[in-house]
């Protein structure tokens, strides 16, 4: 009887390890190429969606307010810091290098400030992602 | 298009948004949640106005 309950538990076991592994690669990846994606397929429908309107529109917010995209090959050490920061956004900031947007120079205050929008937008979905990445593995709920 | 915010515009829509972003990733349940956004928001516009001031006095 003993047995036959320790036979039973044992594949069940193995299922649950498994998936949040899987899963702990899956939501990251995600949720770095979309804002949110990463709490979405986890079912934290809610949260994802805020930080998807949240962070997509600190993104666009920056665009529109011509602020300025960095490219990988800026030479300038705060350009390099600002490429990271906006490679963060994922899908956002690829769909900009494609558009060919926000590559004017920072002329006025308000692009200074859409530029610095742009940056954070992409450090929050940093952030997200590690918070993806803790409900994956069960760190948190 | 473009967009023309005043500084405190886009300070308040900075605060908002992060606050949001801070609030959900940060703390582990709803209420936590809204308290910490919150508080991150107050933070944030009350940081701007009490930097505001104090330049103000600086100038004169």
């Amino acid at each position: 009887m003993a047995n036959s309950a320790a036979t039973k538990t044992k594949p069940e076991t193995k299922t649950e390890s498994a998936q949040p592994s899987a899963m702990a690669i899956i939501a990251p990846v995600v949720g770095w190429l979309i804002p949110g994606a990463g709490h979405i397929i986890q079912k934290r429908w809610i949260r994802g969606i805020l930080l998807l309107v949240s962070i997509g529109t600190m993104f666009v917010l920056g665009l529109m307010m011509q602020g300025h995209i960095y490219k990988a090959n800026g030479g300038d050490i705060l350009d390099i810091l600002g490429f990271i920061g906006d490679l963060g956004a994922g899908a956002l900031y690829i769909t900009a290098l494609a558009m060919n947007w926000g590559l004017g120079a920072i002329a006025f205050a308000i692009a200074d400030y859409g530029t610095k929008f742009m940056i954070v937008a992409g450090l929050l979905n940093f952030i997200a992602v590690a918070d993806a990445y803790h409900i994956a593995i069960g760190k948190k709920q | 298009m473009t967009i023309q915010l005043t500084h405190f515009s886009a300070a308040f829509v900075f605060a908002l948004f992060a606050s949001i972003v801070f609030g959900i990733t940060h703390r582990e349940t709803t209420r936590d949640m809204v308290r910490y956004g919150l508080y991150c928001f107050a933070m944030f516009l009350g940081g701007v106005l009490v930097a505001g001031w104090a330049m103000w006095l600086v100038r004169r």
